[in-house]
């Protein structure tokens, strides 16, 4: 006879079956990511959602509808900044900049947009460079708690010390306090930022490519996915670009293992900032 | 003495740490059988100096890990400044902006967490000097998890906190000078 344990952890069993009730119910296909990561937020989603077992935590995603989007708000993580790594914000103001300038009209993709703190950055920057009123941004994430936050633009007073120094460091040629105006302890950004923003949910993993885009920003994004995804998401942005369009990434993401390596040419290396290649 | 021979070693130090992985990596021999995986906490503007460092001692490779990098032997790879690093059971690292844990990004309660998920048995934990309690978690789970948990003697310690609070949460522990723990490694690590 059998022995009546399971040959795998019994948490990890719980965890694929959990995963598969997420996308079989509701179409989030989480089953891709990079698990390390997300067990740990799964198991802090347990904890803190108060369930014994991921199990009980399955029932409750496929029979309780309030469960679905606090269970993504443990599954998606949303630190950002604004001019998060100002070094490159400034390789985009120097070193991309004159290359945009050259286009009549550009199209700028933000994947994976969080509450909009990245794409606000851009928006200020093309302002400051003078290429706002050429530019259609589209912010894009699964989340759409996060993705209401961007749109309403507002930021927790106390982050905007920090976002005004990453602003100053980027070459920022005016002052942050230009765009925003404090109430209720929070900052709120000027709408007429929003005004070239289209923000909407897109998933890397399901999703297709809807544009053609001058510039795509996906930054600590992929290392949440692990390498399949990687290169899905990749993929979708080699699709999405025009001919000499760029790619730029998080500090510590990178083409180097990507298949779809050969298709770019790094443009400021440090910066993981890459431009695809003509043919 | 773990039965299942191991395939991975994780340590995490904090202050003290220059010191401590000094005297353990550069005994390390060029055909060291395992990677090594390495949390420090250190201010994050002074990335590459402490590879830079070590790497002119060592016989081993030593770098600052990549995100999806595949592992390999006879190597240490630092989290870098900022960043979770996590270790997957394909073999992999993986890097990670989440929250930080106990104050600390990147987290040694992270790694050896993700260490004894994907290794189990075949893992050797290592907490060295520091001054909070980071790891002492960490190091827990690798021994529910049937790995092999080692703790650098607290008195010899720049800084004994870590150490204790890791030896108070895992009384099980082998609690080693940093000569002994080299002496260990370089037993485990070599062609047997
Ligand atoms: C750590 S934040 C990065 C925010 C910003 N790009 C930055 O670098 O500061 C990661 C974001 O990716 C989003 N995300 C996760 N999976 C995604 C997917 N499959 N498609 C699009 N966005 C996704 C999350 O919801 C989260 O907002």
């Amino acid at each position: 006879m059998k022995k009546a344990i399971p040959s795998e952890k019994t948490e990890d069993i719980e965890l694929r079956l959990l995963l598969e009730a997420l996308y079989c119910g509701y179409h989030y296909d989480f089953r891709n990511y990079a698990m390390a990561s997300l067990k740990r937020r799964l198991r802090q989603a347990r904890e803190q959602l108060g369930f014994a077992t991921l199990s009980a935590l399955q029932e409750s995603l496929l029979h309780d509808p309030a469960t679905l989007p606090r269970l993504i708000g443990y599954l998606t993580v949303q630190v950002s900044e604004m001019f998060r790594d100002p070094a490159y914000f400034r390789a985009i103001r120097e070193k991309l900049v004159p290359h945009l300038r050259t286009y009549p009209s550009l199209k700028i993709w933000v994947a994976g947009c969080s509450g909009g703190e990245e794409v606000y950055s851009l928006a200020i920057l093309f302002r400051e460079e003078g290429l706002e009123t050429r530019t259609q941004f589209y912010a894009t994430d699964i989340n759409h708690e996060a993705l209401a936050r961007a749109e309403a633009g507002l930021f927790a007073l106390d982050q905007l010390q920090l976002f005004t120094e990453n602003h100053r460091k980027s070459g920022g040629k005016s002052s942050l306090s230009d765009y925003y105006s404090a109430a209720y302890g929070r900052a709120s950004f000027d709408r007429s930022l929003r005004r070239r923003v289209v923000f909407s949910d897109h998933s890397l993993v399901t999703d297709a490519v809807f544009g053609e885009m001058h510039l795509v920003s996906c930054r600590n994004v992929l290392i949440y996915f692990d390498r399949t995804l990687q290169d899905r998401a990749i993929g979708l942005f080699k699709d999405s670009l025009v001919r000499k369009g760029f790619l730029g990434l998080g500090a510590k993401e990178t083409l180097r293992f990507s298949p779809h390596a050969g298709a770019f040419a790094d443009f400021v290396r440090e910066e993981r900032i890459y431009q695809r290649r003509a043919e | 003495m773990t039965k299942i021979p191991p395939q991975a070693v994780v340590i995490g130090a904090s202050a003290g740490a220059l010191e401590a992985l000094t005297t353990i990596l550069p005994a390390l021999p060029a055909d060291f059988l395992l990677p090594l995986m390495i949390v420090v906490h250190m201010p994050s503007d002074s990335p590459s100096a402490l590879t830079e460092l070590l790497q002119a001692r060592c016989r081993i490779r030593v770098r600052e890990a990549e995100d999806k990098e595949p592992l390999s032997g006879a190597t240490a790879y630092f989290a870098p400044p900022d960043y979770h690093l996590l270790v997957e059971a394909g073999g992999h690292l993986s890097l990670s902006n989440d929250e930080p844990v106990l104050y600390s990004r990147p987290s040694i309660d992270v790694l050896f967490e993700s260490a004894a998920d994907a290794y189990g048995p075949a893992v050797v934990a290592i907490v060295l000097s520091g001054t909070n309690r980071d790891g002492a978690v960490g190091l827990k789970a690798v021994v529910e998890a049937g790995g092999m948990a080692i703790v650098q003697t607290p008195q010899e310690a720049f800084a004994a906190a870590m150490p204790e609070a890791a030896k108070a949460m895992c009384p099980g522990a082998r609690v080693l000078s940093l000569r002994d723990i080299a002496a260990y490694l370089q037993k485990v690590g070599s062609q047997p």
